[in-house]
């Protein structure tokens, strides 16, 4: 699985309270979610992920809480994939249950910046930068991987049932 | 091979020994949700196209994040859970009148050496008497009520002890902050946290609940105190049963180690907008204070209780104060004990057994360009309402004092 798009950058500890808040968590809407992403850092988010984009953070992206409207909210947004520093465990989850694919690369705030043009391959975790620069990052494999490849949990405990 | 708790349950759980760093699917022994995740799990299972149960023993579902209802939406979903009890018959079911789920496990499901999963991530709290307790979404939940397993990898287990007694006002607040302080908010990713008590009785129920909670803040995959005689007395207390013990091997390897001398503790605070954001209370004493907030699964406790009684007794607070017990026992118990009647002589507002304010859902949601003190488990920005309010994490003992002043206080000076 290949994935290409334009960076949006964030920091460390970008939580779930700030990917969606609370008050959005009655509905399950992707769309509804998505028009609230990231909304109390930055409330233009869904406009400019709609073209598709790939979110490049610091560390424990996704801490907090276990909404699973977290993961869905980026994703419908617009979101490809997500490459962070280290990952919260839960929102990690969450992420491959809903066909959001995420990878764990050192340092990857200090190597890819706003905007670069970044191609991920899912499984092996190597990342192309605007083309040139080659990073390797943690990709996704075993169980986790039969997930995100079904296209999430839900379709994957279908499957098997 | 000598085992840590980690090892040992996760081990039993999966019907093979296991090592850190293995991915392996266990069976779990509990499973639990809340009427915000509830629905959603639901959902996930008509989805799935099925509402079988594994079993319905297994179960644990109790309305606390919407309770009471606060609007028509939120009573829509406790209808639609209400449905699925009935349809399922699922027989412990906790509605609007009985409190917090995590609080409802500690006082009559969560045993040592369970592996418990629950669509909430303060699912860490029931480690608190040594279960190995883990928060996760609603879909993985589904999965864990259909089939009755899920998988993990196996965390690398850290080692803390515990010595001493606790200072004066120090409650497990003060160890969590002290530990997230430490080694802030993103260093347990991936690991288990095993916390060894070297006096039992100077770490109360009450306290290893607030520690285990807020493990989620840590980062930690789990937070399990070692099961010993205080885990013991508490649950033969509550439940009138013995509890089978688990305990890890005297030899057991850890990836690190760390001791916390309780008789050396500062009153701690997390200022905003992030929980590893820790000072001792002197560095932020003077803060003017528009909203205190005492209660939540974090700390909500008798223990809790009996501290803000103590610091408002025969006195009257400055700011606005709500209490809010962690479930509908304690509010009682707290009637019994006459710290109701205290708190509410003071001018605290009071409730109970619900998550209210702590995740900006209702009873006290902060305003723009507020700051509130509050003693539940997260600070960040727009958490307990507005992105423009400031949240400060404290102890029942900061907050009780910082009630009277208006303003942060140390209740050491008081």
């Amino acid at each position: 699985m290949i994935i290409e798009a334009k960076v949006l950058k964030f920091g460390d500890k970008i939580d779930t309270d700030i990917i969606i808040p609370a008050k959005y968590l009655k509905y399950t809407d992707p769309q509804y979610l998505a028009q609230h992403a990231m909304e109390p850092l930055d409330p233009e988010f869904y406009k400019k992920a709609s073209s598709g984009v790939i979110i490049v953070a610091g560390k424990v992206f996704g801490m907090g809480s276990s909404r699973e409207q977290a993961a869905m909210a980026l994703k419908a947004a617009g979101v490809k994939a997500i490459i962070a520093e280290s990952f919260a465990r839960i929102f990690f989850r969450n992420a491959i249950n809903n066909g959001l694919p995420v990878i764990t690369l050192q340092n990857a705030t200090k190597e890819i910046n706003q905007g670069d043009l970044v191609r991920v391959n899912v499984e092996t975790g190597e990342i192309v930068v605007n083309g040139s620069k080659v990073l390797k990052g943690k990709g996704i494999s075993g169980m986790p991987l039969e997930i995100l490849i079904t296209g999430g949990l839900i379709t994957y405990l279908k499957k098997a049932s | 091979m000598p085992q840590t708790l980690t090892e040992k349950i996760l081990s039993r759980a999966s019907g093979k020994n296991v090592s850190p760093g293995d991915v392996t699917e266990i069976k779990v022994d509990l499973v639990a949700f809340h009427d915000l995740t509830g629905y959603h799990v639901i959902e996930v299972m008509e989805d799935v196209g099925t509402l079988k149960v594994f079993d319905r023993e297994k179960l644990v579902i109790a309305f606390d994040h919407l309770a009471p209802p606060p609007d028509v939406r939120s009573a829509e979903i406790q209808g639609q859970i209400r449905n699925f009890v009935k349809k399922t018959s699922v027989p412990n079911f906790y509605d609007i009148n009985s409190g917090i789920l995590h609080q409802i496990m500690i006082e009559r499901y969560a045993n040592p050496g369970q592996v418990i999963v629950a669509a909430d991530s303060h699912t860490s709290t029931s480690g608190a008497v040594g279960a190995f307790a883990q928060g996760l979404g609603a879909s993985d939940v589904a999965a864990a009520v259909i089939t009755g397993k899920t998988w993990v990898m196996v965390p690398q287990p850290f080692k803390i002890t515990l010595e001493g007694k606790p200072a004066r006002w120090i409650n497990g607040k003060d160890i969590a902050l002290k530990i997230l302080g430490d080694f802030k908010a993103d260093y347990f990713n991936g690991m288990s946290l095993e916390i060894f008590v070297k006096e039992p009785s100077a770490v109360p129920m009450d306290f290893r609940a607030t520690v285990s909670n807020m493990g989620i803040e840590m980062n930690a995959d789990a937070l399990m105190f070692v099961p010993d005689q205080e885990t013991f007395n508490y649950i033969k207390t509550a439940r009138g049963y013995e509890p089978q013990m688990v305990t890890p091997d005297s030899d057991a390897k850890y990836v690190d180690e760390y001791n916390i001398d309780l008789s050396k503790l500062d009153p701690l605070v997390a200022a905003p907008h992030s929980v590893d954001n820790v000072k001792s209370v002197n560095e932020v004493e003077g803060t003017p204070v528009d909203q205190v907030f005492i209660g939540s699964c974090t700390n909500g406790r008798i223990s809790d209780l009996e501290m803000a009684a103590k610091i408002l007794k025969g006195k009257k607070v400055k700011t606005r104060t709500i209490v809010i017990p962690a479930s509908y026992q304690l509010f009682k118990k707290a009637l019994e004990l006459g710290y109701v009647q205290t708190l509410a002589d003071a001018g605290a507002i009071i409730t109970y057994g619900t998550c209210g304010p702590c995740l900006g859902g209702h009873f006290g949601i902060a305003g723009p360009g507020e700051t509130i003190i509050s003693t539940s488990s997260r600070n960040f920005k727009g958490r307990m309402g507005s992105p423009d309010a400031k949240v400060y994490l404290s102890g029942p003992a900061v907050a009780a004092a910082t009630a009277l002043e208006g303003k942060i206080t140390d209740p050491r000076r008081l």
